[in-house]
């Protein structure tokens, strides 16, 4: 047991260490993590600055290492994939406009497109060029994403598309994007889905941003009013749209330790805060539930830390990440919501202060408690990935589906 | 990064736990539970034969030679059946206790028999609820002589020896020595305690002039204690999470075969979010009791934090594991008959025994805060 790299994996982090130094510019010492894009406000010139990145990432083959070489990857390991990202954690760098695009999108249409769809795509999403966002989510179909309503039906050789997405990540700004549809409303909901990708430029389209608690606004509805496709646009077989979307969703899954932005404040600054903050009785560094927060929160997130490591030991042993790989989030985003909570009160009646230059560390804790409620909820919400635990490895039961064996038409549902 | 057990680590944990199931099933921890006896001495004697108390012990001093992440392997598994030995007074506490601070000579005389099991020791700090300070500790040690009292001590009715942290200066940090007693000899009496898990006897030590030997140098006693504690931290830690893990077996197991309105309560949301929050607190736990078995075994400066780390963890999942455990069996589990409270018991004692999570959690931000000069 060590934290030592292999001789092998200590070439490539030495290797990446100094590209990235010739590259990008080190992160200042003691600067927090930004938030992920998408949950706090994103700055005006944020999407250049990433593509110009994202561009010299490319032509370097750090884009995707684990990609094969034919596709601008470096047909790395996982392993190598991880060293990179830490290693890019100490520059500051702008990333999170591509990471659903190229984390999920393409990997889809590396299954499941032909060769020629490739090679129109595949490199002008890797050199950031294009923006690729996933069309899953709708009104009526959130956690339970098979119940969507958005039709496609066939007409000639093309599909005519009617209805809504919601909570697309952006679409604002993409440019394509992967679409789940239903093409057949007479047999069970998984039963009856196919899989697309559509060109998000298309007048039949309509993006609306979604404004968040946070102010921002990077989600949206999307809209598609007769949207006209071909079927060599389709992903799959037609009614085996589930299984693609799970091709997708597995590929999520398997993005271990994520982008190399951070997730907003945890204990080292709760630890700074409580230096600078003065309460009733004194320092607030010296109140003793001040420092229980401190060390819970400690706890949890060596805690996680420590289990992306056990993580990354089966990806160098050339093994499948164990169920532990699935409790990240679950830990994260609770834990982010709690400490910043607990920043804020900290600071008194000022802790409602979002002003960067007035409040404490950049207004870190104001704008991590508003961006939490959303990391609770995306991707999975806290209610989803306790069932994921408990039916895939805890192997309990999967909850009674009153529509499993009901035509879709036929299901119940709300308003 | 290589953040795992090797697969002869695996295959030794595997060994270890086809060994327990067969020499310690609930049955032998109910016949300690229900008064036979202050620990299982066949069972104490099949682990001796194993070989197991030697393990992180030097070949020089009759150990295995093995080493700490070997023994963490061992560890996990009795907590898992709540083996009711003195495993953890004996080899977590007194053998660390004569590695870290015994002379040649002190070595040489209790090791090979604490690694045989043939020496049972304990380590002795308590003197009641109050914390265990210069300020507040009253057993002395002067002229060779112990007098006082310790409770609770852990094992006191099964060990051969005691470490005792004991007054030798006037006042300050360096008041505090540690001393080796036997407790077979005249001037001691032990008196066993009526405790929370009678699995785990604790007992009163009483003192009147007993013969006693340094151990460490004079002054040392709280920073050669806190050491040792830190080590036991990280040890204990793993039989909490071997336990942790057998609440959540048992619940699943229970929830997947009981039925109410018409299908199994594994199949309910509310059973099945606890058990996930379950899994997922053993899981951190798991994880920051590697990285003390990482620090344990290399000598790491980090080793202070990982333990505070380890042990914070460990204790918080394996309190939250044994209650819900209870809460999944419904009346069933409150019952004497079911082994929860097995688990429940032990869920607590194990909590307490090194000092409850208050005392850690200070230890850990202190350290932080030297760690993160301002």
């Amino acid at each position: 047991m060590d934290f030592n790299d292999t001789p092998e994996e200590a070439v490539f982090r030495a290797e990446a260490r100094k590209w990235l130094e010739a590259n990008a510019t080190p992160r200042a010492e003691g600067a927090a993590a930004p938030m992920r894009a998408g949950y706090a406000r994103v700055e005006a010139d944020a999407l250049k600055r990433a593509r110009e990145w994202q561009a010299k990432r490319a032509k370097a083959g750090y884009a995707k290492v684990t990609w094969p070489k034919e596709f601008g990857g470096m047909a790395g390991t996982p392993i190598q994939q991880v060293i990179y990202n830490q290693e890019e954690a100490k520059f500051d760098t702008q990333g999170g406009f591509f990471d659903i695009g190229l984390g999920m999108c393409i990997p889809t249409l590396m299954t499941y497109a032909k060769k020629d769809v490739l090679d129109r795509y595949v490199a002008p999403a890797l050199r950031g060029e294009e923006i690729w966002c996933q069309l899953f989510s709708e009104p009526s179909a959130g956690s339970d994403v098979a119940g969507l309503k958005t039709r496609a039906v066939k007409d000639g050789d093309d599909w005519v598309i009617n209805g809504q997405k919601v909570w697309t990540s952006g679409a604002h700004y993409s440019d394509f994007g992967i679409l789940l549809t239903r093409t057949d409303p007479n047999v069970p909901k998984h039963k009856g889905l196919t899989m697309f990708y559509i060109n998000m430029k298309d007048p039949a389209v309509t993006v609306k941003p979604i404004k968040q608690i946070s102010g921002g606004a990077n989600f949206n509805e999307v809209f598609f009013n007769d949207l006209r496709i071909p079927d060599s646009q389709r992903l799959g077989a037609v009614g085996d749209g589930w299984k693609v979307a799970l091709t997708t969703l597995m590929h999520e899954r398997l993005a271990v330790g994520g982008g190399a932005g951070g997730a907003g404040p945890d204990w080292k600054e709760l630890l700074e805060l409580a230096r600078q903050t003065e309460l009733e009785e004194g320092p607030a560094i010296k109140n003793n539930v001040v420092r229980e927060k401190i060390a819970d929160t400690y706890v949890r997130t060596q805690g996680l830390k420590y289990t992306t490591y056990r993580t990354m030991t089966a990806l160098s042993r050339g093994q499948q990440p164990g169920p532990e790989a699935s409790i990240g989030k679950l830990v994260s985003a609770p834990k982010l919501q709690d400490i910043t909570g607990f920043g804020t009160d900290l600071q008194g009646a000022a802790g409602v202060i979002m002003d960067p230059t007035e409040a404490p560390m950049d207004a870190g804790f104001q704008q991590g408690y508003l961006a939490s409620p959303g990391l609770r909820i995306a991707g999975g919400t806290d209610e989803i990935m306790r069932n994921i635990i408990a039916e895939r490895v805890l192997g309990l039961p999967g909850d009674i589906r009153v529509d499993k064996d009901v035509a879709f038409k036929d299901a119940p549902t709300g308003r | 990064m290589n953040f795992d057990f090797s697969d002869d680590q695996k295959a030794l944990r595997e060994q270890a736990a086809r060994f327990l199931r067969d020499q310690c099933p609930p049955k032998a921890v109910r016949a300690i539970l229900e008064g036979g006896d202050t620990y299982d001495r066949k069972l104490w004697k099949a682990v001796a034969e194993m070989g197991w108390m030697g393990t992180a012990i030097p070949e020089e001093f009759g150990g295995l030679g093995l080493g700490y992440l070997e023994l963490c392997v061992i560890a996990e598994e009795l907590g898992r059946v709540v083996a009711p030995i003195p495993f953890a007074s004996s080899v977590y506490l007194a053998t660390e206790a004569l590695l870290v601070a015994g002379s040649a000579e002190q070595k040489q005389k209790y090791l090979p028999k604490l690694a045989s099991g043939e020496l049972i020791g304990t380590f002795a700090s308590s003197e009641g609820p109050n914390a265990a300070t210069p300020r507040s500790v009253k057993t002395t040690f002067r002229n060779g002589k112990l007098d006082g009292a310790k409770e609770p001590v852990a094992d006191g009715s099964n060990a051969d020896f005691a470490v005792v942290l004991a007054k030798t200066g006037d006042s300050g940090d360096r008041a505090l020595s540690l001393v080796i007693v036997d407790l077979k000899a005249p001037g001691v009496s032990v008196e066993a305690l009526r405790t929370f898990d009678p699995t785990r006897n604790q007992a009163k030590l009483s003192f009147a002039g007993a013969a006693a030997e340094a151990l460490g140098a004079a002054g040392e006693g709280v920073a050669l204690t806190r050491q040792i504690l830190d080590r036991a931290a990280i040890m204990l830690a793993f039989e909490q999470v071997g336990g942790a893990d057998s609440c959540l077996a048992m619940a699943k197991d229970y929830a997947l075969n009981r039925y109410a309105f018409g299908r199994q309560i594994a199949s309910y949301q509310a059973i099945k979010h606890k058990l996930a929050d379950m899994y997922v607190n053993t899981e951190l736990a798991r994880s920051n009791a590697y990285y003390g078995a990482w620090a344990l075994a290399t000598g790491a400066a980090e080793l202070p934090e990982a333990a505070a780390g380890a042990r914070i963890s460990a204790t918080q999942a394996y309190d939250y594991a044994s209650r819900e455990n209870v809460q999944t069996h419904g009346g069933m589990g409150y019952t004497w008959e079911l082994d929860c409270q097995l688990f429940y018991r032990r869920a607590k004692n194990d909590g307490l025994v090194l000092g409850p999570q208050r005392v850690w959690k200070e230890k850990l931000v202190s350290q932080l805060e030297r760690k993160n000069a301002a």
